[in-house]
């Protein structure tokens, strides 16, 4: 398995190669702006990640139809990493060295966003990430659309806070992002004075099924006279029994809420949403919000996939700010170049898809609206609480390694892991 | 309600129509707020329209708990609707009467959020505790355990009187005395404690443990010794009751963790374990099962029961079909050859799993699950059964024996244990070998397909569900002895029950890992597991 592996990723490499070296003989005249496109199209992200694949399609489509940009057409140049970590790298390099893309919209697991970041560093490229994540993380050529933790999971917590929850339960599934976020919400816990007792912990394996036991101790566990929540990091496939034994071992929405950070509309899209009715998630979109803006970008959706049924999401809309971000951040710059790009982008804004409006920090976070919203029948979120814009925490001011630590990309700085107290940068 | 109003101007005479239908008027006030009050304000709005309606506001609380309470646009009246079915069942509330052929889009739901529920719950309960169905009083009275205060003494009261339920006498008993701990004397309180013995409701215990519990002081809340002492016997009694249910709520668990293994498995004991082929496609089998249900589904939209019950002999011929194909075209030229079997088993497996994706989309496809096997048997507050899986401990009980009495007592079953046992004895005694190993093939597949139809009720059905089971079906039969039916069904409840012990201790991730070193161990002591062959096929 492995000899085939590399094999193919030999074969790959000098075609790269050839090819890189084929269009630098050419030299072709620069007549439009390339965008590369790395999501997975093939394996086991590309449920998810092909969405977000036409959703950059689409934005391409409507800005050249708007008569482009600096005068060229945008041309997308799509690759498939097929859910591959170390191809995500590969594909990465290719798309700069050999296609010349302007920037790159990709990557969703933290994982391959991980294996690109050398790459793109190496070759000063941008990287636009949509999808939200464990943040812990500064890159002078990523940013990042999608929410850091204090922008979906404390928020979350928050909420419950004010409904009167005094346990909880921080359930995962076994992998960086969802320990990383238990991690910071029980020391935000503890901050805020809930005791060690009144925390639980809990991880499954992926895709994990049989859940009686783990339903019947959080159970157990919110039986003891003070409301109880769950805070569910549980990803994908695992959620669907997980929700439907919480509702055939009798758990109601109202009795211990479960609030998810990775169950959204499109999710809920291939499910029976009976027994989610009143759980909770945090999201900085959702499709039933009412605005203008949604609207259209919706029938714009619809008609571009061809298909009314189809849902939006919360990573469609960073996708789609982080696209118009990066338009007007050229338009301002008036080059594609990848530095000149980079000092534009900071204090860009855009309104959002929810209302509102989303602003570029100096940090290469987004600051944005948090939205709690109830399951529906029909897979659908009915917001519930709405906060005002909040700044992206890139270093958690929770985790004892990295209170201290900040990106800023503005000069003096100009670094992603600043020291304030020792006052250096590459601290971490 | 204009008719009644008419009737009030026309004979002021009748002075109790005209209060009737003040209240009325109030009521239905009260019910048309509903309809326009924001989501914040709606708790209120759900206690005014219970406070003025009393019982008549029950249809309409319980729709709307239910999230079936919607509004016309063109005149504010209150339907329930259940979408569920196809079209949609509208039921206008005041006057409880079907109308038909009404668009669903003339009408706009009433969304409530969980504070709004919580008080549904509340309000509904107080009015049902005079209903006529024990069930629902029962649930009325342990809703109002959560939050019972000395106010609500009356009403208990007067339904303990006419109570003759044992189970809601002990919880309207204990509804009475909660407060009481908190009020009453001493000698008041410790009556009240009687009154909770053996009650193992999560409210009495908590309230119970606030007695023993100190200040931050080192002195006791509860100040009278004989009122803790008794506090901690009556404590004592419900802990080992709660010990008990536990323990046979973790023996049930364990049940239906081995009877998943067991379906998922006993198909691959005949292939692999009677005929000994080592299958890598047996989940994706299973998997074809689960699609069977789905596609039947689809069919039947309406008949849910219907539609699951043919999907069982469905979902059997077409894996048995599958199978068939499977070892006509490609197992039979390996006989013999373990290593190339598993090769081409596996690249089997991952052609049905792309099919599978090409034909129905990579995404996970919605199998509904008929009300009947939702929910659970509640026995009583801490000990419930899920119904789903009861029912899949039943069936693959059945299959199981469907199973055994095919093999030992029908012809078929004595050709495949003869091929088994020795193929050049049996050709030579006229079996056709060859159409016995297609058949036994066969078999084997159909069964995985007929778990695949109970899996499909439990968990997601997609292209790669098959994956999940396959490690596992290899590890039963491998763990209760290959060839053995019986070995089959010991090994997974064991393995099922030791899994479901270690899991509260150790976590779900651990537990699975302790389980795979033991059957490495165990491997290692009794090669061929818990149920060895005897006799002659054992030495082949």
């Amino acid at each position: 398995m492995n000899r085939f592996r590399s094999m193919l990723r030999n074969v790959a490499l000098t075609t790269a190669v050839s090819a890189s070296a084929f269009t630098a003989l050419t030299a072709h005249a620069a007549d439009t702006i390339k965008v590369g496109v790395l999501h997975s199209l093939s394996g086991t992200m590309a449920i998810s990640e092909t969405t977000l694949k036409d959703t950059v399609l689409m934005m391409i489509d409507e800005q050249n139809k708007a008569g482009g940009l600096l005068g060229k057409k945008l041309e997308p140049v799509v690759v498939d990493p097929a859910s591959n970590w170390p191809l995500f790298a590969e594909k990465t390099r290719e798309l700069i060295s050999k296609d010349k893309v302007s920037v790159i919209f990709g990557c969703w697991t933290s994982v391959s966003r991980k294996s690109v970041l050398p790459v793109i560093e190496e070759l000063n490229g941008l990287l636009f990430y949509p999808v939200q994540f464990e943040g812990e993380e500064g890159s002078k050529n990523v940013f990042y659309t999608g929410a850091a933790p204090n922008q979906q999971a404390i928020p979350a917590v928050d909420y419950l806070m004010k409904q009167g929850v005094k346990r909880w339960v921080l359930e995962g599934t076994d992998y960086v992002y969802p320990q990383t976020t238990n991690k910071i919400l029980e020391a935000y816990l503890k901050l805020k004075g809930v005791a060690a007792d009144d925390i639980k912990i809990n991880y499954t394996p992926f895709g994990f099924s049989d859940w009686q036991s783990e339903v019947a101790s959080i159970k157990k566990f919110g039986s003891a006279g003070k409301k109880t929540a769950v805070v569910s990091t549980v990803n994908g496939d695992a959620n669907v029994p997980f929700y439907k034994e919480l509702g055939n071992q009798g758990i109601k929405s109202d009795d211990i809420p479960v609030v998810a950070f990775s169950v959204g509309e499109e999710e809920l899209s291939g499910i029976d949403t009976k027994p989610l009715v009143g759980h909770l998630a945090a999201w900085n979109y959702f499709m039933s919000v009412d605005t203008p803006e949604n609207k259209k970008f919706i029938e714009t959706w619809h008609k571009f996939i061809k298909n009314p049924k189809r849902v939006t999401n919360d990573p469609m809309e960073a996708t789609y700010i982080g696209f118009k971000m990066w338009v007007q951040a050229v338009q301002k710059a008036g080059s594609t170049e990848t530095d000149k790009v980079e000092q534009a982008m900071i204090g860009q804004t855009i309104t959002n898809l929810t209302g509102g409006k989303a602003v570029m920090g100096k940090n290469h976070y987004l600051s944005k609206p948090v939205l709690i919203g109830e399951i529906q029948e029909d897979g659908q979120f009915a917001v519930v609480s709405q906060t005002k814009e909040v700044a992206g925490d890139e270093w958690s001011d929770y985790l004892p390694g990295s209170k201290d630590l900040i990106a800023d990309w503005t000069a003096p700085i100009k670094c992603g892991n600043y020291n304030t107290k020792t006052k250096t940068c590459g601290a971490k | 309600m204009s008719f009644s109003k008419r009737l009030c101007v026309g004979v002021l005479l009748l002075f109790s129509v005209c209060l009737s239908s003040a209240d009325d008027s109030e009521f239905s006030q009260k019910l048309a707020a509903l309809t326009t009050t924001k989501l914040s304000e709606m708790s209120a709005a759900v206690e005014d329209v219970a406070n003025t309606g009393k019982e008549q506001a029950l249809p309409y609380l319980d729709a709307l708990l239910n999230n079936q309470l919607y509004f016309r646009k063109s005149d504010s009246k209150l339907f329930r609707i259940d979408t569920s079915k196809d079209p949609a069942i509208m039921t206008e509330v005041a006057v409880d009467k079907k109308l038909e052929g009404a668009d669903t889009s003339d009408f706009k739901k009433i969304i409530i959020s969980n504070s709004v529920r919580t008080k549904l719950r509340e309000v509904m309960a107080r009015l049902q505790l005079a209903s006529s169905d024990t069930k629902l009083r029962a649930r009325a009275a342990r809703e109002m355990l959560g939050a019972v205060t000395e106010s609500d003494k009356p009403i208990l009261e007067e339904a303990l009187s006419k109570e003759k339920n044992d189970e809601v006498i002990a919880l309207l008993k204990a509804a009475i005395a909660l407060p009481q701990l908190d009020s009453g004397t001493a000698a008041q309180r410790l009556a009240a404690l009687d009154n909770l013995e053996g009650n193992v409701e999560p409210a009495v215990r908590n309230r119970l443990n606030q007695l023993l519990e100190k200040n931050a002081d080192g002195t006791f809340i509860e100040t009278d010794v004989a009122v803790r002492s008794r506090a901690s016997v009556v404590m004592g009694t419900i802990e080992s009751k709660l010990q008990r249910y536990r323990l046979l709520e973790t023996i049930f668990f364990g049940i239906s963790l081995g009877s998943v293994l067991l379906l998922a498995a006993i198909g691959l004991a005949i292939t692999f374990g009677v005929m000994g082929v080592i299958n890598m496609a047996h989940g994706e089998l299973i998997m074809l099962g689960a699609y069977t249900t789905y596609v039947i589904q689809q069919w039947l939209p309406n008949q849910l029961e219907l539609s699951l019950l043919l999907a069982v002999p469905a979902a059997f011929v077409v894996a048995g079909l599958v199978g068939i194909a499977i070892e006509r075209g490609v197992i039979r030229w390996l006989y013999g050859r373990a290593l190339e079997t598993l090769l081409a088993t596996f690249g089997i497996s991952l052609v049905l799993q792309q099919a599978v994706r090409t034909i129905f989309s990579p995404l996970n496809r919605q199998v509904a699950t008929p009300d009947w096997m939702s929910g659970s048997w509640q026995i009583n507050s801490v000990f419930s059964l899920t119904l789903n899986r009861l029912y899949i401990v039943v069936f693959s009980l059945i299959v199981f024996a469907l199973l055994s009495l095919l093999l030992k007592k029908t012809s078929l079953g004595l050709y495949v244990r003869a091929v088994s046992q020795n193929r050049a004895m049996a050709k030579a005694m006229g079996v056709r070998s060859d159409w016995v190993d297609a058949l036994t093939f066969g078999l084997g597949s159909g069964i995985a397909g007929m778990a695949g139809v109970a899996l499909s009720q439990l968990t997601n059905v997609g292209p790669n569900m098959g994956q999940a089971y396959i490690i596992d079906s290899f590890m039963v039969v491998v763990f209760g002895g290959v060839g053995n039916l019986w070995g089959t069904l010991v090994g997974s409840l064991a393995l099922g029950v030791a899994n479901k012990f270690l899991e509260p201790a150790s976590g779900a991730v651990l537990a699975k890992i302790f389980v795979l070193i033991f059957i490495i161990l165990f491997i290692q002591k009794r090669p061929r597991g818990l149920f060895p062959q005897k006799g002659r096929s054992a030495e082949s």
